[in-house]
């Protein structure tokens, strides 16, 4: 079957790739841009571990039909650091112990970097509900989300 | 395994291409269909899709509105005017699947997933679909009964209670703030002079699609929203439910629990 071609932007940098009928951006990120900051995490959008933005929303890369993002603007985690410096949410993540195994922590990031970006002060009943489609096996959350009110305290999604 | 992308312009084209193969299936939000493809189901061999911006319109009429097929769950809640739906696309997965999970697709969801669904029930919801015939209207119910054949839904058309109070919604889930539904319950019920006038009572997780209480219905016609009012409505609930076992929970336990569900929500009450 022959591929299909596909640009998009891929953390503020232009990039062409060919994908086969039906592959998913994860895939297409993964195998064919080489960012392996997304994960596969459970493959029927219950895990979040995927999770990137379009167009500054968040999506699950895994669910989302490569082909619909041509022209879009992806974000993932690994377009967050700024050479060697962590973004703030990053950061906030380290000094929180909010990763342990650090599969979650990826797509943990964009939802928060999501929901900062739409809300720079949030409550906490608004980081629970912004996280609420990323599922953390190991740090009971807490950490996670004291990390990302760490990172709107100090201003993480103004400086992001 | 790759699977033939088809994308259309028009939806009459895109439904064409969906009736002319027996294994095409239509993709909306992605998260149906991905998620079938995911999991290497080989009963998918062309994905159809269509730009037509009008799938993505919310537009009110009198008592009613028309949401199109295309509108997600995100931008269900971005309406002011949809308030009464609010809670029920909270109540839908996370914000990535709420930005990605579309109004047409969730009339797909399989139980125990589907709630928007079990709300537009109650709401006397109507189904616009296209098929390679041309477009019909049918009623929500039958709808459900054949929508694997159905076509391509263009929009659902649903009435907006008189009141906030006459339509009520709730989901039993055992994950909190998010989780697939043990059961969800959602209720229309207009009163005039303290009397419920048109009662309509929709489950979810309750049969494989969102079906009606139509027996509960019937005996809360007429009463009051009160203990001695709702007692027949709640005494009946489980009638005509076929809920399955699954992880979440099994079909004894939601047979058991719809009526205690129903009581609180008639009643107001907190789960």
């Amino acid at each position: 079957m022959a591929k299909t071609a596909l640009q998009f932007r891929h953390n503020d940098r232009e990039v062409a790739v060919f994908v086969d009928g039906g592959t998913s951006l994860l895939t297409a990120l993964r195998d064919s841009v080489g960012d392996h900051s997304p994960k596969f995490g459970c493959g029927q959008g219950g895990c979040g571990a995927c999770t990137v933005l379009i167009d500054g929303e968040a999506h699950l890369s895994c669910l989302t039909l490569a082909e619909t993002v041509e022209g879009r603007a992806i974000q993932t985690a690994d377009g967050l650091k700024n050479g060697a410096a962590l973004h703030p949410l990053q950061a906030a993540f380290m000094e929180n112990f909010a990763a342990q195994c650090g599969y979650c922590t990826p797509g943990m990031l964009m939802a928060a970097k999501a929901l900062l970006d739409h809300n720079p002060q949030p409550t906490r009943q608004d980081v629970i509900d912004g996280i609420a489609g990323n599922i953390c096996r190991c740090t009971g959350y807490e950490p996670i989300i004291n990390a990302i009110l760490a990172a709107a305290a100090g201003g993480g999604a103004r400086r992001a | 395994m790759p699977v033939n992308v088809k994308t259309f312009a028009t939806i009459p084209e895109a439904a064409g291409a969906l009736a002319s193969e027996r294994d095409a299936r239509y993709i909306g939000g992605g998260t149906l269909v991905m998620r079938a493809l995911n999991e290497g189901d080989l009963s998918i061999a062309t994905v159809v899709r269509v730009r037509d911006h009008s799938l993505g319109t919310i537009r009110p009429a009198g008592g009613r509105v028309t949401i199109g097929a295309a509108v997600t769950l995100a931008q269900l809640l971005n309406a002011r005017d949809l308030a009464f739906l609010h809670p029920v696309a909270r109540s839908i997965g996370g914000p990535a699947v709420r930005n990605m999970g579309t109004v047409g697709g969730n009339l797909f969801a399989p139980a125990p997933f589907g709630d928007l669904a079990v709300a537009l029930l109650a709401l006397d919801a109507m189904v616009s679909v296209q098929g390679s015939y041309g477009t019909r209207e049918m009623a929500m119910e039958e709808f459900l009964a054949g929508r694997e054949r159905a076509g391509l839904v263009i929009s659902v058309s649903c009435t907006r209670p008189a009141s906030p109070e006459a339509f009520r919604y709730r989901k039993v889930s055992r994950v909190k703030p998010k989780g697939a539904s043990v059961i969800s319950l959602a209720v229309h019920v207009p009163q005039s002079s303290g009397r419920v006038n048109g009662a309509r009572i929709a489950y979810g997780a309750m049969a494989p699609t969102a079906i009606r209480a139509k027996a509960a219905e019937r005996a809360l016609e007429g009463r009051s929203l009160d203990e001695a009012g709702i007692a027949a409505a709640v005494a009946v609930a489980a009638e005509g439910t076929s809920p399955a076992t699954d992880p979440i929970a099994s079909t004894w336990y939601r047979r058991e629990v719809v009526g205690v569900h129903l009581r609180r929500l008639l009643l107001g009450q907190d789960t």
